[in-house]
């Protein structure tokens, strides 16, 4: 068997790892595998751009931005602040608890960005949960302090990825799709869409139980 | 009947938009990208395939020698917005909820009454297509309710799209670098591998190489889409759909989610994993990720069970 077309999965690796542009990387690997696999340069850009045009339909779904973008005119992560601080005074594992859910809750409804570490977990869900648990267990020592920011943007993280796939319009759900096709099993959107579920009520049941478990850490440290 | 060609002459539109806009900004990188990329949803169905390649190679090349910038579009200030966010309360959710309610209640109502028999949209494509008409409900209802300067849409769909940049078509690209791999039989060296190493007839422990390799991938790759389509082309789809008959919506929608476990315990993954710690200025780099792994593997075993009993012991 030819082995040489796996040098494109490293190029990739490596391509990525040197902080190349993706695209860029991406392609290349693309190129670097065709020829490999003894394809001619030309079929290999054929190939290339025939399953670019086949694929096009993932990238339709930033037809939602200017939605997003107009709301945004108007206050929508403002309106979104407002909604956590709602739970302003909670314990800090109620307060990323909460945090979670909403992540988890918006993103399934395809509002991905209105959380995020630039946004809202430098401003707002990390200094609040640095505050609720001082509240609770007193000044905290270094390491702690920086349990607690660590978790809120793992938290701002697992709410995404566990979210985001129970919205079918997004691009994971149409890659999966895609894939699936071209292999000769249509699939909707909507199909894989529902077994996001399972994994989403899973990571929520998980993630709130460490978040709780850290809270109570800091709380046993406090004494 | 509407198509999917329909969706893409919208998309078309929307990335002709703002690659006009983009030149009146006298963004020459910026109108060029987004003007390829209108030009591949208005002609793409059109154009030979070796058209549709270079344009790929030609949009990469922008991409690569930084020609993408960002953009500053016209928009309100911090406390114009926090005065509307006051005066409209939990009323503004209400426009981006539209899309998700159009395309779910629209995608229902389609395929359980007799609207399925009139053949009004392409078979299985209805949902994608019932979004944007979601997209467009929602503009006109935000349009008629906040009655913002007619360009103000695009020009902050502009600023967002910006903001994301060549990234706004990476998963694109990774599909086509799959498709590739494909034709090269990449699948199926590593496919020939896995199948070495799994001994014949378990499902479980295919299951297990899957879902492994699908996080192993990911935390090489530092991203699930690059690791999906190897995974699916060389265990997911021969082993587990075919030789196994498992449900291929299950092995592909939490196979995905498999990867996104290894997402979360990846340096790779690095606007997720270390950005943050920079933004919050940590001391330890890899916080978040240490944060993470102690959800990440519970979370990873709970796939490997959903995809064991949903794929297979429920479905069969």
């Amino acid at each position: 068997m030819n082995y040489w077309p796996l040098l494109g999965i490293a190029l990739v690796v490596i391509g990525f790892a040197l902080r190349f542009n993706p695209l860029f990387v991406v392609v290349g690997s693309a190129l670097a595998t065709g020829l490999l696999a003894g394809l001619d340069f030309v079929a290999v850009i054929e190939a290339l751009g025939r399953a670019f045009n086949d694929n096009r339909y993932i990238s339709v779904t930033w037809i939602i931005l200017p939605v997003i973008g107009l709301l945004e005119r108007y206050g929508l992560q403002q309106r979104a602040r407002a909604v956590i601080e709602s739970v302003r005074g909670a314990t800090m594992g109620k307060l990323l608890t909460f945090y979670l859910l909403f992540r988890q809750l918006t993103a399934a409804l395809g509002m991905k960005d209105i959380g995020g570490h630039p946004q809202a977990v430098r401003p707002l869900v990390a200094p609040m949960a640095e505050a609720a648990a001082e509240k609770s267990h007193g000044r905290l020592a270094e390491d702690d302090r920086e349990k607690v920011l660590a978790m809120s943007a793992a938290t701002d993280n697992v709410g995404l990825f566990f979210g985001e796939d129970i919205f079918f319009a997004i691009a994971s759900i149409l890659l999966i799709q895609g894939v699936f096709e071209s292999y000769g099993y249509p699939l909707t959107p909507l199909q894989l869409s529902v077994w996001a579920i399972p994994t989403a009520i899973c990571a929520f049941i998980i993630h709130s139980w460490r978040i709780r478990a850290l809270d109570r850490k800091l709380g046993r440290a406090a004494k | 009947m509407i198509t999917y060609e329909w969706l893409y002459i919208l998309a078309g539109v929307f990335f002709a938009i703002w690659s006009l806009l983009s030149l009146r900004n006298r963004l020459v990188g910026n109108a060029a990208f987004w003007g390829l990329l209108s030009a591949s949803f208005l002609l793409g169905s059109h154009l030979s395939d070796l058209a549709n390649g270079l344009l790929v190679l030609a949009l990469v090349a922008i991409a690569g020698v930084g020609g993408l910038k960002r953009s500053d579009p016209a928009t309100t200030g911090i406390e114009d917005r926090a005065k509307a966010s006051r005066a409209l309360g939990n009323k503004l959710f209400v426009p981006a909820l539209i899309v998700p309610l159009t395309a779910v209640a629209g995608t229902l109502l389609y395929n359980y009454t007799p609207l399925s028999e009139t053949g009004l949209f392409e078979p299985r494509r209805e949902t994608l297509i019932l979004f944007g008409v979601g997209v467009l409900i929602a503009l006109v209802v935000a349009m008629v309710w906040l009655k913002p300067p007619l360009l103000a849409p695009a020009e902050e769909g502009r600023r967002l799209l910006d903001s994301i940049g060549w990234a706004a078509i990476l998963p694109q690209m990774l599909a086509a670098l799959g498709a590739v791999f494909a034709l090269a039989g990449v699948g199926e060296i590593i496919g020939g591998v896995a199948a070495d190493l799994i001994p014949d007839g378990s499902i479980f422990l295919t299951v297990i190489v899957f879902t492994l390799g699908m996080a192993l991938f990911t935390m090489i790759m530092g991203n699930a889409f690059a690791a999906f389509p190897v995974m699916a082309a060389a265990i997911g789809i021969p082993l587990l759909v075919e030789t196994y008959g498992g449900n291929p919506a299950v092995i592909g929608a939490v196979g995905m989610l498999a990867g996104f476990c290894g997402t979360l315990m990846t340096p790779m993954a690095a606007n997720f994993n270390i950005v943050p710690a920079a933004l919050l200025e940590l001391k330890d780099q890899n916080a978040v990720i240490r944060q993470q792994i102690g959800t990440a593997i519970p979370l990873w075993l709970c796939n490997v069970a959903i995809i064991y009993f949903g794929a297979f012991i429920l479905w069969n």
